[in-house]
């Protein structure tokens, strides 16, 4: 441990604002979680393995040489029938069933992908080269990669772009429906299935979307889909379903908090760091309600 | 009574006799035993008291470490063991190997019970899904931070003291046999007899509806953490076997290897049927033998298979073995059925 980090006013500085553009991204797929367990009640442990699917759909594009920003647009596309996909192989035998049953189907699915990712595209680590500059402020002092900003500023426009889509458009509409009461809406006419696929497609898109950002900022790997699941469900859970605003901000809390676990106790210990925070608001969580229900009695 | 005597009587003889009736699949049988435990004490709290765990990984990881550094360190010092990673600078006599194994597994049970008992409180308090997730967490979390640990190897992995030369090639995989196989006699019995008392009620009770079971007198906090404490004391003895029997510990793919044995324990006991004491044993050997086919005859997609496998028995046999059984012939399960309303289901369908 040291805590050389808060010494150095730059370095803080530098921390902190990593840490706001990798939220960013986090806020993203956590977005997409919320979504999905808010209209289907589903906790998906796929999310964080559809993220680095979407994340090898740039790679390969960068591979045969178009530019993996492009990737953006493209993966999207793909994993949203990947999705629909799933919905309907899987996940429409467990909507109505036990939550656990929902969990363990998704963790199945979460191992097939990890395993034929790591078939198909090999077990290295990979990136794909954006080949943009870097941006330096405060006289050199710090240090921001372009595709760091890029990649923040394209999250924040595909959130804006759903959150839109999602006040003004029909199947929005429906989704909303659907969310707040899944019977009522199926009275007054809604297809709730079809919302359900929809709304996984839309998840998994938006995961697509993650994933070739992240393919372009930081590195994939089969097997780093997991920390991304936990992380986006750490979001939900500290941001509250259906709170946008709330979402974005422990997003980029979170980020920020990797960024000083990772200066303060070492690389090494950046993932288990995420997942001891998981239990310790869990916990928080835990005590906080347990009062609430001392007051009740 | 006396029918199920003497079934257990076979068994025990079967048990016991195995290693010398398939002497070549030694190893194999005393991880299926092992396995057996593991399944059976997620039962415990899985299917008796609806707390759907990912996270006894935790103490089976524990076990493992905590046993294989009891018997290195008794001896010699652990972190120069661990720094000539599986050079052979220091050699276990007989009687330290196995006075350090006994020793071991001694603490490899009872500082997971412990822990579960510290961490009971505050964890055992969330509901549903939220303690499905934080178990998760746990074990990976687990996973992570002893990767980064350097007096037990880190990353490069602990190897745990070689079986000393006492005479027979046979005696390694012998010893570990029965080892394993006492323990599961020592689960089985013990599991048994806390299920036919009053406290599998109240797991039960809190499985099905917590807040009444509450509201009717039952401390249900005080029950759950005994229950995990009882499952958390089988978990860790069974990673201390599991040990001294791969030979080799390393932080994620063995000891707390959630994608493997973490969701293993709990695919058994649903293959087999939740809830009940005959399905995880069951499950377990089921899976084994399928599992050991399966990675022998189509290696490399092994996961693939377990994925696949995962997803087809939550979706089409979320009751599992026991409970098809107990549908198709619910008088052997002690059931009274009305004949008429049986006659009419059957037409019905």
């Amino acid at each position: 441990m040291d805590f050389l980090v808060f010494q150095y006013p730059m370095i803080t500085l530098q921390a902190c604002l990593d840490g706001i553009l990798l939220g960013v991204l986090f806020a993203l797929i956590a977005y997409g979680m919320a979504l999905q367990w808010g209209v289907m009640n589903i906790i998906n442990i796929a999310q964080g393995d559809l993220v680095i699917l979407g994340g090898y759909i740039a790679y390969f594009m960068y591979l045969y040489g178009i530019h993996p920003a492009w990737g953006v647009i493209v993966a999207p596309v793909i994993m949203y029938f990947v999705g629909i996909a799933i919905y309907k192989l899987v996940i429409n035998k467990v909507v109505d069933r036990d939550l656990f049953i929902s969990i363990l189907a998704t963790f199945g699915i979460s191992i097939l992908f990890m395993q034929l990712m790591n078939f198909a595209f090999g077990a290295d680590v990979v990136l794909a080269n954006s080949g943009y500059g870097t941006t330096m402020l405060f006289d050199n002092n710090v240090v921001l990669p372009n595709s760091k900003i890029f990649s923040a500023f394209i999250s924040i426009v595909f959130a804006v772009c759903l959150v839109i889509y999602m006040k003004k458009s029909k199947l929005g509409r429906a989704i909303r429906a659907t969310a707040q009461n899944a019977r009522a809406a199926k009275i007054l006419g809604v297809d709730t299935e079809k919302v359900y696929a929809a709304t996984f497609g839309i998840n998994a898109a938006l995961c697509g979307v993650a994933g070739a950002l992240i393919s372009i900022t930081f590195t994939i790997h089969p097997y780093m889909g997991l920390p991304y699941t936990i992380r986006s469900f750490m979001i939900v859970i500290v941001a509250g379903l259906g709170n946008l605003p709330g979402v974005a901000m422990s997003g980029m809390g979170l980020g920020v908090f990797e960024e000083f676990a990772d200066y303060i106790l070492g690389t090494e210990f950046r993932i288990g760091s995420v997942f001891l925070l998981l239990v310790l608001i869990l916990v928080y969580r835990r005590f906080k309600l347990s009062r609430k229900r001392e007051y009740l009695k | 009574m006396n029918k199920n005597f003497v079934l257990y009587a076979a068994i025990l003889i079967f048990g016991l006799a195995a290693p010398f009736l398939f002497p070549a699949f030694k190893v194999q049988l005393s991880i299926l035993c092992v396995l057996i435990v593991l399944a059976t004490t997620w039962n415990i709290q899985g299917g008796e008291m609806g707390y759907n765990s990912f996270g006894n990984i935790l103490f089976y990881g524990l076990g493992m470490y905590l046993c294989a550094s009891v018997q290195v360190g008794m001896f010699f010092p652990l972190a120069e063991w661990t720094e000539s990673g599986g050079e052979k600078t220091f050699v276990h006599t007989p009687i330290q190997f196995f006075q350090g194994m006994a020793v071991g597994l001694v603490v490899a049970a009872l500082v997971p019970t412990i822990v579960a008992g510290l961490i009971g409180y505050s964890i055992l308090g969330l509901r549903g899904h939220y303690f499905a997730i934080c178990t998760l967490g746990l074990g990976v979390a687990a996973g992570e931070i002893s990767g980064g640990i350097e007096i037990i190897g880190a990353g490069q992995g602990f190897t745990t003291p070689p079986f000393p030369n006492v005479g027979s090639l046979e005696a390694r995989g012998e010893f570990f046999y029965f080892l394993s196989f006492f323990t599961l006699v020592l689960t089985f019995i013990a599991v048994r007899s806390i299920y036919s008392t009053r406290f599998k009620l109240i797991l039960n009770a809190i499985r099905d509806n917590e807040d009444k079971a509450e509201a009717m007198g039952i401390e249900t906090m005080k029950y759950k953490i005994i229950g995990w404490m009882i499952s958390a004391f089988f978990c860790g003895l069974a990673g201390g076997i599991m040990g001294g029997l791969v030979g080799y510990i390393d932080s994620t793919d063995v000891a707390f290897d959630g994608r493997e044995m973490g969701v293993f324990m709990v695919l058994m006991a649903i293959l087999g049927g939740k809830g009940t004491l005959w399905g995880p044993i069951i499950g377990a050997t089921i899976f084994h033998i399928f599992k050991e086919g399966f990675w022998t005859f189509f290696l490399g997609w092994q996961y693939v298979a377990l994925g696949v496998l995962i997803v087809v028995i939550v979706i089409y046999f979320p009751e599992g073995i026991m409970g098809w059984l107990r549908e198709k012939y619910p008088e052997r399960f002690g059931e009274v059925v009305d004949e008429k309303d049986r006659k009419a289901q059957v037409e019905l369908k």
